[in-house]
């Protein structure tokens, strides 16, 4: 409250001083930052509307009216799970490692080496999908047969590795270890400057007390940069949630539901399917093609409203 | 003042909000009329140069030889801009219904399935439709088994695999079927489009029309069996198909590339999948009324997938072209009709063999689909 009320007197003062130019400058300035914020709620909101007026005549229709015949429910569930299981995946993948290559650049890395580092991470987010995506169905996917046949193998008693593993390599795994890669960076951006910002009174308090590095990292560090890592990874989540380009190049979808990782059927993630089926499909397919989107903006818009309220509940007061 | 200020702010949200909405329902609006002629003395003689510009979108499966027919057209014509877009089929047809482009490439007939027919008729009026074939080409089934040169796949046979009835390359009906090839024990791993596709339609028709005991679903651009490897595009079933060992597909002839292409048993003899052999089943085949629906220049098949004549391959994608006889203008309409012209020539076809391998029209089809799009004024 005060010091609004000072920077508004500094303001006036200023003002006078000047002669008014620097009020009008103010004022201009206001409304844009303020045009910006309501141009992207009205952006979001205007996605939402088309999403709901387009998706509509999908969302009301009896399930013999859509083109799979069955309902869309039906249709869209083995879809979300499959988005889901994929984005899941990636961030039990990326988030260890983007917080260990944060600590590494932050605390650990000698300076030079951190910056080379903390350039070539950022890299990663330069490289468009569809490169990850053939890069999946080339090298990765082709590599990696062997080693999902080793697990089929040896752990094939658990589950998500019950196999038959897939000849080609284009499995939930492989496509959640791409997705991983392409949300590395953004996760490791953001722990990168909240461990960067923790105080150093902190650290050398730690240290005096005794504490071994990976001590100090575990009671200041971490703590510290929680919630800012919690942001990072919903950032990446919604990422690995939308990619589109890459999963529907490299992911074999049969449908169906299954925690099986390493097989040749897979389910399809929303966004994968919308880019595979829209060129197609003409008449309520679009509507249905739309009102599967819809599912995925609520999806994405649950996780960010999630990620906030941790958020909340975790800062330290 | 402030709160006015805020007033205005939101006024302005909701009217991009709304600007945005109206975008949404809105289709872009007619690109396809013809602009004006800069040299109306031209017109008459048939060979006359057509000028303007005019768009078409549909099937990506004949992009590659649209864009070949556009190339020469436009260099033969100065002033005439043709372009095509490859949103797919399912988007051309809608296009083409919604005005938005002068004609479509398709690769399944206007049907009344979904009402199209009804409505691309509607849109032509007062003129008619004009729906010829103009892209023939054979689905190959590509395999990736080392060491076996030749293949050859009974009907039934080959509807089990992709059914995954049968799991092993040394199950005893394709043992039967191969004498004197050894055959591996591998899994057999069927791949199919995870995109829906005019080629994915136009195999299932062939399978639940030749085996309809064993395949017993739907025939749909989308494929029906779960559980098989899925990969998107031509490109991808090739490529998925050349990862694995123990692989089979089915692809556009031309794109196999180094892949075993397997032999089809049609009546008692084994047809492989040449342009040539494709090309000859339309002239075996029926036109089917239900998809003409009277319209006398539309020109849609029947394929007679059962045949049984010797040297026709029945495993085909047949792409057509939509078009109206009247279009706004004079002068559209010539363009139109000088492309789809060219496009059905036999210069026209040797040009799309050679772009995509596509399988010329034969010489009995081509005298009906020219008459066809003679129509057009």
């Amino acid at each position: 409250m005060s010091s609004v009320d000072t920077t508004t007197n500094a303001g006036q003062i200023l003002a006078a001083a000047s002669g008014g130019r620097r009020r009008r400058g103010d004022r201009i300035f206001s409304n844009a930052a303020v045009v910006a914020a309501v141009t992207i709620l009205a952006l979001l909101a205007g996605v939402a509307v088309f999403l709901v007026t387009e998706g509509f005549p999908a969302l009301t229709a009896s399930s013999a009216e859509l083109p799979k015949g069955e309902s869309f429910l039906s249709y869209v569930a083995p879809l979300a799970f499959g988005t889901c299981l994929a984005g899941v995946l990636a961030m039990i993948i990326a988030v260890p490692l983007a917080i260990a290559v944060a600590l590494f650049i932050t605390h650990i890395a000698p300076a030079r080496i951190a910056l080379t580092l903390g350039f070539f991470v950022d890299l990663l987010a330069a490289i468009p999908s569809i490169i990850y995506g053939l890069w999946g169905i080339f090298v990765l996917g082709p590599a990696a047969v062997p080693a999902m046949k080793w697990l089929e193998a040896k752990l094939g008693w658990i589950p998500i590795f019950e196999g038959p593993a897939s000849i080609t390599g284009r499995t939930m795994l492989v496509v959640g270890l791409v997705l991983a890669v392409m949300i590395l960076p953004i996760v490791s951006a953001v722990a990168r400057e909240a461990f960067a910002q923790t105080p150093r009174k902190l650290q050398e308090g730690a240290q005096a007390l005794g504490a071994t590095r990976w001590e100090t990292i575990r009671t200041t560090v971490l703590p510290f940069g929680k919630s800012s890592v919690i942001s990072g990874a919903m950032l990446g989540l919604g990422r690995a949630l939308g990619e589109t380009m890459a999963v529907a190049i490299i992911l074999s979808v049969s449908g169906g539901v299954t925690f099986n990782l390493i097989g040749q059927a897979n389910p399809s993630t929303i966004a994968a399917n919308i880019a595979l089926n829209f060129p197609e499909s003409s008449g309520l397919a679009i509507n249905l093609l739309i009102a599967t989107g819809l599912v995925l903006f609520v999806i994405t818009l649950a996780t960010n409203f999630i990620a906030r309220l941790i958020i909340a509940r975790s800062q330290p007061q | 003042m402030s709160s006015s200020r805020w007033l205005a702010v939101f006024a302005a949200a909701l009217v991009l909000v709304l600007g945005l909405a109206a975008c949404g329902g809105s289709d872009s609006s007619s690109s396809g009329s013809s602009s004006e002629s800069e040299n109306e003395s031209g017109g008459g003689a048939p060979s006359a140069e057509v000028s303007g510009e005019i768009a078409g979108a549909g099937s990506t499966a004949q992009e590659a030889s649209q864009k070949a027919w556009i190339a020469e057209f436009e260099n033969a014509n100065g002033g005439a801009t043709v372009s095509y877009d490859g949103v797919g089929s399912g988007g051309g047809r809608e296009k083409f219904i919604s005005n938005a482009v002068a004609f479509a490439g398709s690769d399944t007939p206007l049907s009344e399935a979904e009402g199209e027919l009804g409505k691309a008729i509607k849109r032509c009026g007062p003129g008619e439709l004009v729906e010829v074939p103009d892209y023939i080409s054979p689905i190959a089934i590509v395999y990736n088994l080392p060491g076996v040169e030749e293949l050859k796949l009974e009907p039934e046979t080959l509807a089990k695999i992709f059914n995954q009835e049968i799991e092993n390359w040394n199950d005893p009906e394709i043992e039967k079927e191969n004498p004197g090839v050894e055959l591996p024990e591998t899994r057999i791993v069927p791949v199919n489009r995870s995109d829906e596709s005019g080629t994915t339609e136009n195999f299932t028709d062939y399978l639940s029309k030749v085996a309809p005991s064993v395949w017993t679903h739907e025939v749909s651009g989308e494929w029906p069996v779960k559980g098989g490897e899925a990969a998107s595009g031509t490109s991808g079933v090739i490529e998925a198909v050349s990862a694995g060992e123990g692989a089979i597909g089915y692809a556009d002839a031309s794109q196999a590339g180094e892949l075993g292409k397997a032999l089809i048993k049609v009546g008692s003899t084994w047809a492989e999948p040449s342009p040539e052999a494709a090309a000859k089943i339309l002239d075996l085949s029926k036109e089917d009324p239900e998809l003409e629906k009277g319209q006398k220049n539309v020109i849609a098949f029947e394929i007679d997938r059962k045949t049984e004549a010797s040297g026709v391959y029945p495993i085909i994608l047949v792409s057509s072209l939509i078009g109206c006889t009247k279009y706004k203008s004079a002068d559209e309409a010539a363009l139109v009709k000088a492309y789809f012209e060219y496009a059905i020539s036999p210069e026209g076809q040797a040009l799309s063999a050679e772009a995509s391998g596509a399988a010329p029209l034969s010489a009995e089809l081509t005298k009906k689909v020219e008459a066809a799009v003679g129509a057009i004024e």
